[in-house]
């Protein structure tokens, strides 16, 4: 019997009421008194030299309030990079300065050159048109190779070369593994590009800029992830406001993937023009500015190379990877490609040897950073893609070669720094093998040729990390800030709950998801609970939502919090039953004294919490308010099997997906109705990254998908039904809910699979094709079965 | 968007009057022209509004003929026109861009990729204006080209009736406008064959697949038939060989559906 409240219930998300009926809050609903619109002025060029920017005309145009340039910024901080990288070497990686406004020179397509602060935003554009920009233009660097080529442009003049770092994974390991590769009985190597994607969500992002000149308090409204990140960061590297004197507030936010993490010129645009003009200013960027302004995704170019014995054990793996970074470091930029992306090379096999080489490099583009399993899908994609590869090579079944490497016992430290606490990956291939009928895939493979379309099967695993990561750890990586989370947990007096926590939903869920885990604990009904997420004035200083965090770590400390709650409330209970606190239980809401009849009622204790007429005044304070931080012990490491079936049309080179099933473990499962849909979701970016997706820049680094007319976004008919399963648990042993994240899997498991199914397809046909480069658009497709 | 007059006439008469005016421009259903307002890449003093012009609307079929409105809209040919035509029209766009596009709007407009040019070439078809004829055949010009006059008006486009057609198009994966359509039309003395975009130079009729299709009304006639591929476009959503490829097979798919 499926559960209807608490833990493995799956009650409809409470906040769609209001986004279904147009009653959210977002930032662009919020509208200030006296506020006056900025206008960007953005490049058209990708490298050029700045000689002048002429505001005279536009400062005189109708409604303009203060036009702003680089030079207004010259005494304020540059954007913040909050990840250090150390290369090979033991150098630390070059970091570019990454002003507000242009200075000097405009180094992508869509970096902001002015800004027009005007009475209305249609004011604000006509000035920005009267601008005139004195610009010289530099030769782009738009390729990763060629930007390391002795003698190529540089991007920034101050740096020494593009190379940003040259990153060496484990460096100690270097020499074995290629001892191995000498003494490999066969290896199988695999040239990919990992394609640059926009993330496109559906609310592009918005920023209000307030300052109260009483009391000199700056207030940001920003579409925002982590509030308390970009206040710390704005305030402490560009703004110089002390977070007690800057709050951030983030409402609803219409989806976010990755880009709404980071801090944005444009928020600290905004708040500094507050101040300076003395009126609210708000940006709301158009989805063409999107499409050049929002940080980008992925981008790396790899070789990937897989040793085995004869036995056909993998004996070691080595992998060199060119990561584009863009123009500038985006704030979690040099982390991606390193430390999010070497440690989970060991997938899920028992590979002995592993080096990852990364260069990161900078090039005339927009930054670079973090979107959905940021550096985990470039793991899993090429890993999953080599060993499909030497499956083939081989003449193995890919589905016998994955189970005869599959790691079996736990804990299980890979030669890639990390542990994993639990995992069954044949438990998940097994359910996958169920789920997915590939049982019945030859007679499915015979009905599709009947109609002349090729069909082809991809089968991968995936493992990821989530949940980052315990604080000290991640320190000695190079973060630049903590990673633990927080939440409050305020019980009212009549008994119902409020959780002020750190996390910060846009789209996840939380607002229903997080209460279910409260009326587990206490045994109350959910609508007692309510969630608030999101301002930095209400909730306790947490680092947000990415990484398939916010129920490991975020509802940790909501757990915690609960518990000294909990703790509390049975003291209260044992005085107002004149009982031992230890023979206090609480079910259903009850507090009764173990072995007699006697109980008290939840919202009893905690009228006496606020009303402590017969309370023990002398123990314990009155009120019912507790705040926990939890810092994780370990990443968590969800993992599972994927199955994809497609069919090619060996004319055009169309494929269209005809199943895909996938099979997860997430550990414990709160809401699996919320665990389906961020599956789903992540499926539907993962399968548009392969089929459809891909920002693509000319050599002039002019971006010639910079709209839907061109970037193709997944469709509903682009994209199957789903056969979704997360039954296979093996619970977290190191966070006190058992969970592990599911908001990114889907969109790290189902590329190769995709890739993968489609090879699987064309060499049925007797076609001499090892590798498409995503996205698998009909024309590639086509040319590759032309050879 | 800059700022622009508005002018709503209710005949072809005023219309024509207003969009005499330097710098007035026509608004069909406006799914062109006001994306391209809102990005500020056109600068009209007035935007005389075709929609509310009765005798512009409407679509018939007497006599073997096919008469579509320069107002209709992709919805009502969806629902309206003869059966190979209708499919087309409903596979423009989504439900929004048909209840508001109109055919008018999409010839004037003659993008590349759009798919009424191939249907246009293939079905015999006059371009009616406010104060001529215009063959179809003479009609497009070229990328973004017609033989349409400043202010001239597409009051109504007649199509003769074929024995049977057929439209195959191969979607653009981003904009799903046509990377390639193909439309085939037979008629009793002789099929034709139009084609959207894959040339450079705008919709174009096969004229060699026409030849080995008036002999022989097959698929098959069409093997071994190869198109150019220069002169064909290229981008990022397909090459020039791809699309020369394309229009093999969709002709052969369209003749096989007639
Ligand atoms: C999301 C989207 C998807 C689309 N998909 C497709 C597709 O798959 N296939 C396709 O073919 N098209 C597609 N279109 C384009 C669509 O068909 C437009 O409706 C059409 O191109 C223009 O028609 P309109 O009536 O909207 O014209 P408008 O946008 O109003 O005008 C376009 C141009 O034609 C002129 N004009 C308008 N009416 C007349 C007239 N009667 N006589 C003379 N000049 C006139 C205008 O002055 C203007 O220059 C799509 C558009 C959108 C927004």
């Amino acid at each position: 019997m499926p559960k209807d409240s608490g833990i493995g219930a799956s009650p409809k998300r409470r906040e769609d009421a209001r986004f279904l009926t147009g009653t959210g809050n977002y930032t662009d609903d919020i509208n200030l008194n006296g506020q006056a619109y900025v206008h960007f002025l953005r490049s058209d060029m990708a490298h050029g030299k700045l000689n002048g920017v002429d505001t005279s005309i536009a400062a005189e145009m109708p409604g303009v309030v203060r036009i702003f340039t680089g030079v207004d910024f010259e005494g304020v901080g540059g954007i913040p990079c909050g990840w250090q990288v150390t290369d090979r070497h033991g150098e630390v990686m070059q970091e570019p300065a990454h002003p507000v406004l242009a200075q000097g020179k405009v180094r992508h397509v869509g970096e902001a050159i002015a800004a027009v602060v005007a009475e209305t935003p249609d004011q604000a554009r006509n000035a920005a048109e009267a601008i005139e920009l004195d610009i010289e233009e530099l030769p782009a660097v738009v390729d990763m190779k060629a930007a390391l080529a002795e003698g190529s442009t540089k991007v920034h003049d101050d740096l020494t070369s593009n190379l940003c770092y040259d990153w060496g994974f484990v460096e100690e390991n270097k020499g074995a593994v290629d001892e191995a590769f000498a003494n490999a009985a066969h290896v199988t190597t695999l040239e990919l590009v990992n394609n640059r994607l926009v993330a496109n969500p559906m609310e592009p992002r918005v920023a209000v800029g307030d300052f109260n000149r009483a009391t000199g308090d700056s207030t940001l409204y920003t579409t925002s992830q982590n509030p308390h990140v970009i206040r710390l960061l704005m305030g402490a590297f560009v703004l110089g406001i002390p977070e007690h004197k800057l709050r951030v507030i983030a409402p609803d936010v219409g989806g976010g993937f990755g880009s709404k993490i980071f801090h944005y010129a444009e928020e600290a645009f905004c708040t500094f023009a507050a101040k300076a003009v003395n009126r609210p200013v708000k940006w709301t960027s158009s989805r063409s500015e999107a499409f050049v302004s929002d940080a980008h995704g992925r981008d790396h170019v790899t070789k990937i190379e897989l040793a085995l014995d004869a036995a056909n054990n993998f004996t070691a793996l080595r992998t060199d990877t060119h990561a584009n970074m863009g123009a500038y470091l985006s704030t979690f930029a040099p982390s991606v490609p390193t430390w999010l992306h070497g440690t989970l090379m060991a997938g899920n096999y028992r590979t002995p040897l592993i080096y990852v080489n990364v260069k990161a490099v900078f090039t005339n583009t927009v930054p670079v950073d973090a979107y959905r399993g940021a550096g985990r899908p470039e793991a899993t994609f090429q890993l999953e893609r080599v060993i499909d590869k030497a499956a083939r090579e081989l003449g193995v079944d890919p589905i016998a070669l994955r189970r005869q490497n599959f790691i079996t016992e736990f804990p299980y430290a890979t030669p890639v720094a990390v542990e994993y606490d639990t995992g069954d990956y044949n438990a998940t291939m097994d359910k996958l093998e169920e789920i997915a009928d590939l049982a019945g895939f030859a007679a499915r493979r015979a009905e599709s040729e009947a109609k002349g379309k090729l069909r082809g099967l991809g089968v991968n695993c995936y493992i990821e990390a989530c949940g980052i990561a315990p604080s000290n750890l991640v320190g000695q990586l190079g973060a630049r800030a903590g990673l633990y989370e927080s939440a409050t947990v305020r019980v009212n007096a009549t008994g119902g709950l409020v959780v002020m926590t750190g996390s910060h939903s846009h789209g996840q869920g939380h607002e229903t998801s997080f209460p279910q885990v409260i009326a587990e604990m206490i045994g109350i009904d959910e609508s007692m609970v309510e969630i608030v997420h999101g301002d930095t004035a209400n909730t306790p200083m947490g680092m947000g939502t990415y990484g398939s965090r916010s129920l490991a770590v975020g509802g940790s400390a909501m757990v915690r919090a609960t518990e000294k709650i909990i703790a509390k409330t049975k003291k209260i209970a044992a005085h107002l039953m004149e009982a031992a606190e230890a023979d206090i239980e609480l079910k259903d809401g009850q507090f009764s004294v173990a072995g007699t009849d006697k109980s008290v009622a939840w919202g009893d204790v905690t009228l006496a919490a606020y009303v402590p007429h017969n309370y023990p005044l002398e123990e314990i304070e009155p009120g019912l308010e507790e705040t926990a931080f939890y810092d994780p012990a370990n990443f968590t490491y969800p993992a599972g099997a994927y199955a994809c079936e497609v069919e090619v049309d060996p004319d055009t080179g169309k494929v269209s997906i005809e199943r895909f099933a996938a099979a997860d473990d997430f550990g414990n499962i709160v809401n699996p109705m919320i665990v389906d849909g961020q599956v789903h979701g992540g499926l539907g970016q993962g399968i548009g990254q392969a089929l459809l997706e891909a920002a693509v820049y000319n050599d002039d680094g002019q971006l010639l998908s910079a709209s839907f007319m061109d970037y193709a976004m997944p469709r509903a008919d682009d994209l199957p039904f789903y056969q979704v399963d997360h039954s296979c648990q093996t619970p977290c042993t190191h966070n006190p809910l058992g969970v592990k994240g599911c908001g990114e899997a889907g969109a790290i498991g189902s590329p190769p699979a995709v890739v993968n199914a489609v090879v699987d397809a064309l060499q049925s046909a007797g076609k001499d094709v090892t590798h498409v480069d995503m996205p698998l658009s009909p024309s590639r497709v086509w040319a590759a079965m032309q050879g | 968007m800059y700022n622009f007059e508005f002018e709503n006439p209710s005949s072809i008469a005023e219309a024509v009057a207003a969009l005499a005016e330097e710098e007035a421009q026509a608004l069909g259903g406006g799914q062109t022209l006001i994306p391209t307002l809102k990005q500020r890449l056109a600068m009209p003093s007035k935007l005389v509004s075709l929609a509310g012009i009765a005798e512009m609307k409407g679509v018939s079929i007497a006599d073997g003929m096919l008469t579509i409105g320069g107002g209709a809209t992709h919805a009502e040919v969806a629902a309206e026109a003869c059966p190979p035509l209708a499919a087309l029209a409903g596979q423009i766009g989504d439900p929004a861009v048909r209840n508001r596009g109109t055919i008018g709007g999409s010839l004037a407009n003659n993008d590349p990729a759009a798919d009424y040019p191939a249907a246009m070439l293939a079905l015999k078809s006059t371009i009616v204006t406010n104060n001529r004829e215009i063959a179809g055949d003479d009609y497009f010009q070229g990328l973004f080209e017609t033989a349409l006059e400043e202010g001239e008006i597409i009051t109504s486009v007649r199509c003769e009736i074929p024995e049977g057609a057929n439209y195959q198009k191969f979607v653009q994966p981003a904009s799903r406008f046509a990377l390639v359509g193909v439309f085939v039309a037979k008629y009793a003395d002789g099929v034709r064959v139009g084609v959207t975009g894959a040339s450079e130079e705008g919709a174009f009729r096969w004229d060699e697949a026409e030849v080995a299709l008036n002999s022989n009304f097959s698929a098959a006639a069409l093997e071994g038939l190869a198109l150019d591929a220069e002169g064909m476009m290229a981008d990022i959503h397909g090459s020039k060989a791809y699309r020369a490829h394309l229009v093999g097979v969709l002709t052969k798919r369209a003749v096989s559906a007639v």
